[in-house]
């Protein structure tokens, strides 16, 4: 297990220097020049060249890189060229937000994904399939801000069950973090649901007609053990795969659906930082999610171990 | 041998297809109109080839299928549409060995998992203690040690794996066990094992064996009575010397002289030319007239009904089997016993060699 997942590791690494790199590159090949915002109304040579000095911009690429880099790596990623705080602490603020926001969206994305799957696979061919279907069609075709405006109007507004928008953090007031959580995360949660069920179809397809499927039935076994116990553990490895892509992708924001929840997450700040030219936020957010996204991939190869007793031995 | 019967079937017939949204589907008749009894105690088994049927069969004895039309009585119950609580009392009296040794057990669960787990089912009374115990003694019986209880199915070769299959459905104390072409994804020599220790199991605990198999060398060894099938019907059925020494019907005797003889046995043997017709277009009449070599215009007009040839029960269903010879070379023991011999011996070698294998912890 400990190999096979330092192994895991090692290869992750490269990549991991390979997005620094590139998001190191790409902000330096961006149209505009941070200094000019920095620098205000005043364009005078003296003072730009002033600014130029402080942020070590006359350094060659490469040194600015290995700054940058040994920096990154102490935690230290900058300087916010707006706020003036460090970037370390903005994101720190916005992390349990996204976080709290991803976990929730991927629970709803689970709870409805997950069972629409197994039960429409099962009953292939069905009406319950074809009611399935649709629904999660539906949950894929709307869009996240038309569905966040509607039930903001329905449920905030004429029925007032919710908060419309806003953030409580978990620390202060559990149940209303959860409540105010609430809608935008059903938002995001269905539309992955879709994904979820799609996939959680497939693999059941394939699980339901193999031949030990059929020995389980021969047991006398519940066709409801037969299902959950025999055929959905084997069909868990691509859904625990998407679980963790999705709740990558979640973690790097959901621009719209914050927006309209006015919720100050990963996808604000990002958005901000990009309009603002706040290089040191954008490079930094590009590369906590890159990592996070490898981290997330990490952990789904070492649930894949757990799942599967045949990887085990190697 | 007992003639009590234990399983029975009566105009059983399963048709697939015929549904479809847009288009109907062909409709294929899998099998057509069977009628036959296994008693308590034997060895019952059921050849043709590949296409014909007889796994459909199987699956509508084990009840993994339900009939078209006609029943299945086990143990004088009709079974051919019990659901619920009398399906599981029925799993629990009737167990099925399947072909693929691989792909029939769960590879996330324990040997001792996919063991214990019918005894949870059908024994619930048995703590977590006696059940671990129930699975060592099952694991001892077809020739495993109790150790392995702990190991993944993927640890294991063909043959343990067949072991286990066969332990799994020894576990809920069946009276039948239905083999569908049981060792056919085996090794010959692994063969040889597996059959033995279902022949001493049959013995020693008075199980009833269904076996569905295309090998013909398997099936003489160790059955007590042959059902020949084609196209989804049973042309012809007898005791296994009935049948491999006496073969009445064409294709008995076609499919007896297909067996490649072990040393240049150079003479005439009735060989069968074209291929097997679509069971979603049969022919007319009897199925087999199309490659028959005694075909007669009257063989496509109506179907033939079996008819009793002997004391014993050999029937043959056949339009001019009166008329046709017990052919010489299959009646007279060189050409066929020899090379049955040769199995045999295989057969024994190999066991012999399997027991200083499993002697060993």
């Amino acid at each position: 297990m400990l190999l096979f997942l330092s192994r895991r590791v090692l290869i992750a690494l490269p990549t991991i220097l390979l997005i620094s790199v590139f998001v190191f590159a790409l902000q330096k090949l961006l149209p505009g020049d941070p200094l000019l915002v920095l620098a205000g109304e005043e364009r005078d040579p003296a003072v730009l060249e002033l600014l130029r000095e402080k942020y070590r911009l006359n350094d060659p690429l490469v040194v600015q890189y290995f700054t940058w880099v040994t920096n990154a790596l102490t935690g230290d990623l900058g300087i916010s060229l707006r706020t003036n705080q460090p970037v370390t602490e903005l994101m720190l603020q916005k992390l349990p937000v996204t976080l709290q926001l991803a976990a929730m969206s991927m629970i709803f994305a689970l709870v409805i994904g997950v069972p629409a799957g197994i039960l429409s696979a099962y009953k292939k061919g069905t009406v319950t399939d074809y009611i399935a279907n649709i629904v999660a069609l539906s949950g894929l075709s709307i869009p996240n801000f038309w569905l966040g405006i509607m039930l903001i109007l329905l449920v905030s507004v004429k029925w007032q069950l919710l908060p419309a928008s806003g953030y409580v953090p978990l620390s202060e007031d559990f149940g209303q973090s959860i409540r105010t959580m609430l809608m935008p995360s059903f938002v995001l949660g269905t539309a992955l649901a879709a994904t979820m069920m799609r996939h959680t179809r497939s693999a059941m397809l394939g699980v339901l007609s193999a031949d030990y499927v059929r020995t389980a039935r021969a047991k006398g076994l519940t066709e409801r053990r037969v299902v959950l116990k025999h055929a959905f553990r084997n069909a868990l490895t691509p859904i625990v795969t998407l679980t963790a892509l999705l709740f990558g992708e979640l973690v790097a924001g959901a621009v719209l659906t914050e927006q309209i929840f006015t919720i100050p997450g990963f996808g604000k700040m990002v958005v901000d930082a990009v309009f603002n030219r706040d290089y040191a936020v954008v490079q930094g957010i590009v590369l906590v999610t890159a990592v996070g996204f490898i981290f997330m991939n990490l952990v789904a190869d070492a649930l894949y171990f757990i799942l599967n007793p045949r990887l085990r031995g190697q | 041998m007992s003639t009590d019967v234990i399983l029975k079937a009566e105009g059983l017939t399963k048709r697939f297809g015929g549904g479809g949204f847009l288009a109907k589907a062909p409709v294929v008749q899998a099998v057509s109109d069977i009628a036959l009894e296994v008693r308590r105690g034997e060895t019952f088994a059921i050849v043709g080839e590949s296409g014909c049927g007889k796994s459909t069969l199987a699956r509508l004895l084990m009840r993994l299928l339900e009939p078209t039309a006609g029943q299945v009585t086990f143990d004088g119950q009709d079974i051919s549409h019990v659901a619920g609580a009398g399906l599981t009392r029925l799993r629990r009296d009737m167990q099925f060995i399947f072909q693929d040794p691989f792909s029939s057990l769960n590879p996330r669960m324990t040997v001792g998992k996919l063991i214990g787990e019918p005894l949870e089912v059908h024994a619930p009374e048995l703590t977590a203690h006696e059940r671990r115990r129930k699975v060592a003694e099952l694991l001892q019986q077809v020739g495993l040690p109790a150790e392995h209880a702990n190991r993944y199915p993927h640890e294991f070769s063909g043959g343990q794996r067949q072991r286990i299959g066969i332990a799994r459905a020894l576990a809920s104390g069946p009276k039948l066990i239905i083999g569908d072409e049981p060792v056919s994804a085996l090794d010959v020599s692994v063969q040889a094992q597996v059959i033995n220790l279902l022949g001493d199991l049959s013995r020693d605990l008075g199980l009833t064996l269904v076996i569905i198999a295309h090998d013909l060398g398997v099936i003489r060894h160790m059955s007590d009575r042959v059902a020949v099938m084609y196209l989804g019907r049973i042309v012809e059925m007898g005791t296994a010397a009935e049948v491999f020494d006496q073969p009445r019907h064409p294709y008995t005797q076609a499919l007896l002289a297909s067996i490649p003889a072990p040393r240049g046995a150079e003479e005439a043997r009735p060989q069968l030319t074209g291929e097997m017709p679509s069971p979603s277009a049969p022919p007319s009449g009897c199925a087999f007239h199309t490659r028959c070599p005694h075909a007669t215009p009257a063989c496509s007009a109506a179907i033939p009904a079996p008819v009793r040839v002997s004391d014993s029960g050999h029937s043959v269903a056949c339009h001019r089997w009166a008329d046709i010879p017990a052919p010489e070379g299959q009646a007279t023991p060189p050409a066929r016993s020899e090379q049955a011999e040769a199995r045999f011996a295989l057969y024994r070698a190999a066991l012999a060699g399997a027991e200083v294998q499993y002697a060993e912890p």
